[in-house]
């Protein structure tokens, strides 16, 4: 297939049917992911593609989704479970951390929950407080979990891919900021690994790691801080965070000295603060500034679009915090 | 309680109707805050047929198409209005907006977003009340679509169990955003599932909303000593799921059916052919409730947008520290001399 303009929505689209094609036993289920095609779109048009059976309208029933999304995985399907918002992953916990991180472990390894539970998270749509949440670090902290986060047009499709090649269960959180961002994609093309994190830019004196919709703000950051002040960056985009790729991060940090953890999630015990403490634990003697962390306030979001804005990092806090620590 | 005669039942409903195609213009301007707006028109009478037996000191829940109940409550539309463009002047001074509006004074604890997640509240609600022995009963409003929760369920046995002065009222506008009722629950006779429990359960017809009044009244009634119920109200969700859904999932034919279950219209041809009220002083009605909403839309627009440090309040109580500022936070540390 050749190299395609496309969104990162469709290019998710594309992974699905491709997956959908290659293997029977792939199914996704959820709400308004038939008929409807999914709240973001995602989903248009696999059912006339699949039919019913396999792509599945379910009810507003968040615990029997996953549950059952658990139950199809022991058995031999592929599920594609969709959650609307990540901020309704609460109401699935127990099916995800109890039961679908567990089972392999409990059982003795006798059996895994191949499924992939999509879903969609982080700021911008002014969508208040129980629809704009950056989760991820309620996934990051069970063990068990898969995390694949991406970032470009290309990660959504390579990466959906690889998250279904997994034998573990896998959350897949996609930005609800990105669905309509474009870029050119090319299936056949070799993506990163499994696990393996990329460098989008790089530069001698400071590497911000990120992921997610932070991946752009840090890239325009980057650009200005380069431009304006002199300062040159490496950007990394994690593309997963479970696994994490500490081997792509070391060498950087090490050669830079200077490090920055970039995330839209809450500061406290978040993803930012579970990487610093790693960075700082490996890098410790090559750091001349502490690690920072630039991540989401520690409050809820709010609908007011001022205050949504000014509650997680924007390219200008990026630009400022890594000026002053040049200063 | 409120008068509950038919033109006060078709004021409050003229009201909820014009409030919302007010909100509806707002959102087209671009004046209200977020992508995220859930009109109840076609939903009315449920919204004031069962407000119209609710006392002061009643408490209850929404879901988030819940402007109309608000209303019916007594809320001010200024302040919703307000609140729906993010503004300080809001109930919840533009954090929660439409989705996520509130008012304890009225009773109001809390339009939720969640589907299904303000319904255990009324339990609590209903605790309180029978534990001090307030008399007050707790509603808890949400669509069909929430009868796909498990928690609907676990509430209605704890309710019923405990025998508490609860209702849990179903506002069957028979779609949960693109999904027909029928496509989503295997026995649509909701009001089974309740009687399943012990509750006393009913479905009305919302086309009239007198009907829909006469049984609030009487289970309300009931729920004040201790016999908690369920009403379904059937009803017909006239515009899309939020305000861009344009309903591709429904056909027009369909759609003109639907709209045709108009309570407000419904009322109004009846308190016409009744002698009740002339054409004419409906009209005035009307046109007064118009100029009211529009005071509301002007008040809304030229309020203030929150200031930029109200975002660290409220997390807590006044009393406690507020959180640190991620900029004040790394300043601090990035101030600090080095080794
Ligand atoms: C737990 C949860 N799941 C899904 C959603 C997304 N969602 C919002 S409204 C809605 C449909 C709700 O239908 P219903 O309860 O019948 O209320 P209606 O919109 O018809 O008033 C859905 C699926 C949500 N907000 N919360």
């Amino acid at each position: 297939m050749a190299v395609q303009q496309t969104t990162y929505r469709d290019a998710l689209r594309l992974a699905l049917s491709e997956a959908m094609t290659k293997d029977e036993n792939v199914i996704v289920m959820g709400e308004e992911v038939g008929r409807y095609g999914g709240a973001y779109g995602v989903t248009k048009d696999l059912i006339k593609e699949f039919g019913p059976e396999r792509v599945i309208d379910t009810p507003i029933s968040e615990a029997a989704i996953v549950g059952a999304a658990v139950g199809a995985a022991m058995t031999g399907l592929r599920p594609v479970a969709e959650l609307m918002y990540v901020d309704f992953i609460g109401m699935t916990m127990d099916q995800l951390a109890n039961q679908a991180a567990k089972i392999r472990y409990m059982f003795g390894g006798q059996i895994g929950v191949p499924m992939v539970l999509r879903t969609q998270g982080g700021t911008g749509r002014s969508a208040g407080a129980q629809h704009s949440q950056s989760l991820e670090g309620y996934i990051m902290h069970t063990p068990g979990l898969r995390l694949a986060m991406p970032a470009t047009v290309e990660d959504a499709y390579h990466l959906l891919r690889q998250s279904l090649q997994q034998p573990d269960p896998v959350v897949f959180i996609e930005h609800k900021g990105l669905y309509t961002m474009k870029g050119a994609l090319d299936p056949d093309a070799a993506p990163a690994g499994w696990g393996e994190a990329t460098v989008l830019r790089e530069g001698d004196d400071l590497v911000i790691v990120t992921y997610s919709r932070q991946v752009h703000h840090a890239l325009e950051a980057a650009e200005t801080l380069a431009g304006a002040h002199g300062i040159n960056v490496t950007v990394v985009d994690l593309r997963t965070l479970n696994p994490l790729d500490f081997d792509t991060i070391r060498p950087l940090v090490e050669a830079a000295g200077r490090a920055m953890v970039v995330s839209e999630g809450v500061m406290t015990c978040g993803v930012a603060a579970e990487l610093s403490a790693r960075i700082t634990e490996e890098c410790f003697d090559f750091l001349e500034e502490p690690v920072v962390r630039v991540a989401g306030e520690d409050i809820p979001i709010s609908v007011s679009p001022l205050l949504e804005q000014n509650s997680v990092p924007t390219p200008e806090l990026i630009v400022d915090i890594a000026r002053k620590m040049f200063a | 309680m409120k008068n509950t005669t038919l033109p006060q039942l078709y004021e409050d409903m003229r009201r909820v109707r014009t409030f919302e195609e007010r909100v509806g213009e707002l959102f087209v301007r671009g004046k209200s805050a977020g992508s995220m707006l859930h009109l109840s028109i076609g939903e009315e009478s449920a919204a004031v047929g069962v407000c119209a037996h609710m006392r002061d000191g009643d408490t209850f829940t929404t879901h988030h198409r819940g402007h109309g109940i608000f209303l019916a409550r007594g809320a001010d539309p200024d302040r919703m209005m307000a609140e729906i463009a993010g503004k300080e002047s809001g109930y919840c001074h533009g954090k929660g907006g439409s989705m996520h509006i509130a008012d304890m004074g009225l009773g109001h604890l809390g339009a939720n977003a969640i589907v299904g997640g303000g319904i255990p509240s009324v339990v609590g609600a209903g605790l309180s009340a029978r534990h001090k022995k307030s008399g007050a009963i707790s509603v808890a409003f949400f669509g069909d679509g929430a009868t796909g929760q498990g928690i609907l369920y676990e509430s209605m046995n704890m309710a019923a169990l405990w025998k508490l002065p609860v209702i849990f009222v179903c506002i069957n506008n028979q779609y949960g955003m693109g999904t027909r009722i029928d496509q989503a629950t295997a026995n649509p006779n909701l009001h089974e599932r309740a009687a399943a429990f012990g509750l006393a359960a009913r479905t009305v017809d919302g086309l009239d909303v007198e009907d829909v009044a006469d049984a609030a009244a009487d289970l309300i009634a009931g729920a004040r000593e201790g016999r908690p119920a369920f009403l379904s109200i059937d009803c017909y969700r006239f515009f899309g799921h939020a305000r861009k859904d344009k309903s591709p999932y429904r056909d027009e034919a369909e759609e003109a059916e639907g709209r045709k279950k108009d309570p407000v219209l419904r009322a109004r041809d009846k308190l016409i052919s009744d002698g009740l009220m002339s054409e004419a002083e409906l009209d005035a009605l009307d046109t007064r409730v118009a100029s009211e909403m529009d005071g509301s839309i002007d008040f809304a627009v030229a309020g203030n947008e929150p200031q930029m440090q109200s975002m660290f309040r409220d997390v807590y109580a006044p009393s406690q520290p507020e959180p640190e500022p991620v900029r004040t936070r790394l300043d601090r540390i990035l101030a600090q001399e080095p080794r």
